[in-house]
């Protein structure tokens, strides 16, 4: 049945409405898949088997009953930063290693509501801090393409899970890339929606005005499946977007004929791979071929991104970061000792080395004497970065970039470099500090066989745009044919 | 060197909001530990806040009511510091861009000049939980936590540093309170927390423009403990100065079993709180009309009521002054003083019986079983000579204790004013006989014995003749 295991959320629902297999078979063939492939993978931290078939028989039992739905029965992976009621909530880190979740996020209800099928948590860098998933206290994430290389981060489970069909589907979050690179690295799409599209509620909280969650799928069509069940309002997070919710798969197949495509040419300047270059000139002529419009833009203010980013995204986590105190849940040192020993005992020894490296980096940025400098500088430029994407939406409807300036590289290479490491978000950090849509398609493959991505980026709620873009390049290049072998 | 002392005064107001500030969880008192708590005041990962708009509301509410301009925009930001009774490791606090600014609260000297003291800010904050030490209760060598607390709406209203005594310091607080009272945003009651106050308080050689270094004094639960540790603060710092040495910036905590301020050096070190924008909080916008709604929603207030009160009852400012310190006491007032000839009279029984009962039970004017209909009808029995204002004490004091209305009382005690003539003039005739001394030194012209008399009569007639009648005819069987 592992023909089963590689079908997309659509044709999976699509078999399941004909009745040709259950939820119940699906499940199992995705548990079996699992347990016999992901000790090599690593891309789920908990696996939870009994919850996945107490659910399918459900979904199957409201099949019956003549229910339908594009999620009832599907099998997902939900990025183990997301909190999902009685379940382990770790966030890839020691310090909640033992945490279940006292109660549902608002996305991880809205697909138990449509009937989804929770199959685990995936890894991930500890609290979504890094680009390679090394960052877990549960091990590494390996690249289904390569095992000796990096998934990407932070969500290089779902990444994984998704590419290696230990799932159909998965959900991860995004503040700085954290969707679309590991995406990028694993030949999957992955879409990162609008900043207040998707309610945060029960997203652990990374850096909070960059942080959103989103699909990362086997193709833009399910992506869109994705969105429509997690996306919408809710009052329970107040940077959430009241704006209505469209069918993300209408108008899916409409194409991009007339559409200006715009290219930032601060994104195609040196460190790009050849490899990489050549994919996106591809990609360039798939669109010029499709009818787009394609023309050179300037994002001015885009070499400011990576200092904006590493000054705003720590600040914000150093005070988010400040619950994990050993007082009330989570890891507490059992040393003992008086308040600010456990404090300092606790915190020394729950958090990973990036996790109290973007603390530290965060607290001094915010102290007294420095705020200015720092933390109030990078909110102007941000708002300057934010002015550069208004201004080229005025001339384009979109923009193209590589998702990832190189593909996949190997596990160990970059992990005790952060300076280095942190240059992998360079495509993809802008979108979160503009607060835009961003999405990540495969549209080729390096020399060495390992996927390339694509990325749109689109002015707010223009989310329908970019998956219709990527849709053109994942017809054109065929790059989703292309399986990792296993 | 004569010292002046200069004060602000940094006031928490707990709302009385039925949920807390950013979570539904009920804000009522007493409940068992962490009862009334859920994940978002918990502080479990990935909870968000919400503003509770009853919170908005009563702030722009004590921002209008002082006088205070309100903020077109506004935001919330995070202090951030480690405490087990702060759950996330920050409050949501407002530091740069508060709810209101710049309102002022009047207050009346003893000498009846009025005075302004200025209002820097308010804003809106939460409240942290409470720790609860082992020794009363599980392990003796554990704290114990409870968030019942955590998230209870806050308003912090700072004075300017216009005061210049604990006199109008308290005279200060009082006035805020009575707004609050009236505005009925918080139950005001400083036993339970829900009204604190911290002082700054500095000295300076009068004259000095320049202010002298501050200490903060925390720790004053009540107005006594607020005057006091303040002049205990004054006279500390004078000594400091007048022997030569100099004040430091510092936290003093108020011991009010020793009745002195004590440093808290070490304890709390300077902090650096790191204030930044709450991201999880946009800013937002007060509109208008919003604010227009919320200025037609004040009741009077007691400056207004107070005015209304000389003018429409013909008290004199200190009664009026009095009266309207406590809506409660003003509603009373005005409920005993419904068609009454006199309103003077019935303000001079408020301010004197009443407020006292209130003070010796410790209660409302609206809880004693004197209701003000009652006080009213007593007041008229005096006017229509069934009583007289010594029987009245006596009338007041059963009321009092039973809560029996006052025409009863006179009925059953026997308590009518003795107006027939003839039966006071035996009780003249019978005095007069007994007592030929006093009669002769009246006629050598002491007039001093007159009063004499009329106590005999009086206390012959158990209190109950009319002093008018007994005088008259006192003088007229004297002087034959
Ligand atoms: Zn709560």
């Amino acid at each position: 049945m592992s023909g089963l295991c590689a079908l997309t959320i659509h044709e999976l629902a699509d078999k399941l409405d004909k009745g040709e297999v259950t939820s119940e078979q699906a499940t199992r063939a995705y548990l079996n898949r699992i347990a016999s492939l992901d000790k090599s993978i690593n891309s789920y931290i908990t696996v939870d088997a009994g919850g996945a078939m107490t659910q399918a028989r459900e979904a199957d039992s409201r099949r019956a009953k003549g229910e339908r739905g594009p999620l009832l029965g599907v099998p997902l992976g939900i990025k183990d930063v997301l909190l999902a009621k009685g379940l382990r909530s770790t966030c890839g880190s020691k310090m909640l290693e033992n945490f279940i979740a006292p109660y549902d996020a608002f996305v991880t209800g809205k697909l138990r509501a449509a009937g989804a099928v929770t199959l685990g948590k995936t890894n991930m860098d500890e609290f979504a801090m890094g680009s390679s998933t090394e960052n877990s206290h549960f091990g590494s994430t390996k690249n289904p393409w390569d095992l000796t290389r990096i998934p990407g981060g932070s969500s290089g489970g779902s990444a994984a899970a998704v590419a290696a069909d230990l799932c159909a589907g998965s959900l991860g979050s995004d503040t700085g890339g954290s969707i679309r690179q590991p995406a990028s690295l694993c030949g999957v799409v992955g879409l990162k929606p609008t900043y207040g599209r998707v309610s945060r509620f029960g997203l652990v909280a990374f850096a909070s005005s960059l942080d959103q969650v989103g699909p990362m799928t086997k193709d833009t069509r399910d992506a869109a499946i994705l969105l429509n069940a997690i996306a919408g309002y809710d009052a329970a997070d107040s940077t959430s977007a009241n704006q209505p919710v469209p069918d993300y798969t209408q108008g899916l197949e409409d194409g991009v004929k007339g559409l200006r495509v715009g290219l930032p040419k601060e994104y195609f300047g040196a460190g790009m791979d050849d490899d990489t270059a050549a994919a996106l000139r591809a990609t360039v002529d798939m669109l010029k071929d499709a009818g787009a419009l394609v023309s050179e833009v300037s994002l001015p203010n885009t070499r400011y991104a990576v200092p904006t980013y590493y000054v705003l995204a720590p600040a914000e986590a150093s005070s988010n970061l400040a619950r994990y105190d050993g007082v009330k849940y989570g890891f507490r040192s059992p040393d003992g000792g008086g308040l600010l020993e456990m404090y300092q005992r606790t915190r020394h020894d729950g958090f990973g080395a990036e996790v109290k490296r973007r603390i530290m980096l965060g607290t001094y940025v915010l102290s007294s004497g420095y705020y200015d400098a720092y933390y109030l500088k990078a909110q102007k430029v941000r708002t300057l970065i934010r002015g550069d994407f208004l201004a080229a939406f005025k001339q384009v409807d979109v923009l193209l970039s590589p998702t990832s300036p190189t593909p996949a590289f190997p596990l160990g290479e970059k992990v005790d470099d952060p300076l280095t490491m942190y240059l992998c978000d360079i495509m993809t950090l802008n979108v979160n500090l503009a607060g835009i849509p961003g999405i990540s398609v495969p549209c080729g493959h390096s020399a060495g066989g390992l996927p390339i991505g694509a990325q749109f980026m689109g002015p707010f709620f223009s989310e329908g745009m970019l998956l219709r873009a990527a849709r053109v390049i994942e017809r054109a290049s065929g790059a989703m044919a292309r399986k990792p072998s296993l | 060197m004569e010292f002046e002392a200069v004060i602000g005064l940094e006031t928490h107001v707990q709302l009385s909001t039925k949920s807390k500030i950013f979570c539904g969880c009920s804000t009522a008192f007493g409940a068992p530990p962490n009862a009334n708590t859920c994940p978002v005041c918990l502080g479990m990962p990935g909870v968000l806040p919400v503003l509770n708009e009853d919170v908005l509301r009563r702030a722009v509410m004590v921002g209008l009511a002082t006088g205070c301009r309100i903020a077109e925009r506004t935001k919330f930001d995070r202090k951030n510091y480690f405490y087990p009774d702060l759950p996330k490791g920050y409050q949501i606090s407002q530091y740069d861009m508060p709810i209101a600014t710049g309102g002022a609260i009047t207050i009346t000297l003893a000498d009846g000049a009025e005075k302004v003291i200025g209002l820097t800010r308010v804003h809106m904050e939460e409240d942290a939980g409470k720790l609860i030490h082992g020794e009363n209760l599980g392990h003796p060598d554990s704290s114990y936590v409870d968030l019942n607390r955590a998230g209870v709406p806050l308003l912090e209203i700072v004075s300017e540093p216009d005061i210049r005594s604990a006199e109008e310091a308290k005279k200060y607080l009082e006035k805020l309170k009575a707004i609050l009272e009236y505005l009925d945003v918080s139950d005001c009651n400083m036993e339970e927390g829900s009204l604190r106050c911290d002082a700054n308080v500095s000295i300076r050689p009068k004259g000095q423009k320049e202010f002298g270094t501050r200490a903060e004094v925390k720790n004053m639960n009540s107005f006594r403990f607020l005057q006091r540790a303040i002049e205990f603060e004054i006279a500390r710092q004078t000594q400091v100065v007048t022997e030569g040495g100099r004040v430091i910036q510092e936290t003093r905590l108020y011991d009010s079993a020793r009745d002195v301020t004590v440093s808290m050096r070490g304890k709390e070190e300077a902090h650096d709180y790191r204030y930044f924008p709450e991201p999880d909080l946009p800013l937002f916008t007060a509109s208008q009309e919003y604010i227009a709604a919320v200025r037609a929603s004040l009741p009077e207030l007691p400056d207004d009521k107070r005015r209304r009160f000389e003018r429409d009852y013909s008290l004199p400012r200190y009664d009026a002054e009095v009266l309207t310190a406590s809506r409660a006491v003003a509603d009373y007032f005005e409920e005993a003083a419904k068609g009454a000839a006199n309103p003077k009279i019935i303000s001079n029984w408020v301010m004197g019986d009443i407020l006292r009962l209130v003070k010796e039970r410790n209660t409302a004017p609206q809880s004693l079983p004197v209701t003000p209909a009652m006080l009213r009808e007593m007041v008229t029995l005096m006017d229509e000579g069934v009583i007289s204002g010594k029987i009245a004490k006596t009338v007041f004091e059963e009321m009092a204790n039973t809560g029996k209305a006052p025409r009863a009382i006179v009925a059953e005690q026997g308590l009518t004013q003795i107006t027939d003539t003839s039966s006071i003039e035996a009780e003249v005739d019978k005095i007069i006989a007994a007592n030929p001394d006093q009669v002769a030194s009246f006629k050598a012209g002491k007039d001093k014995v007159l009063g004499w008399f009329v106590g005999q009569v009086m206390r012959a007639t158990k209190g109950k003749a009319s002093p008018d009648v007994v005088n008259e005819i006192l003088k007229q069987k004297l002087s034959a």
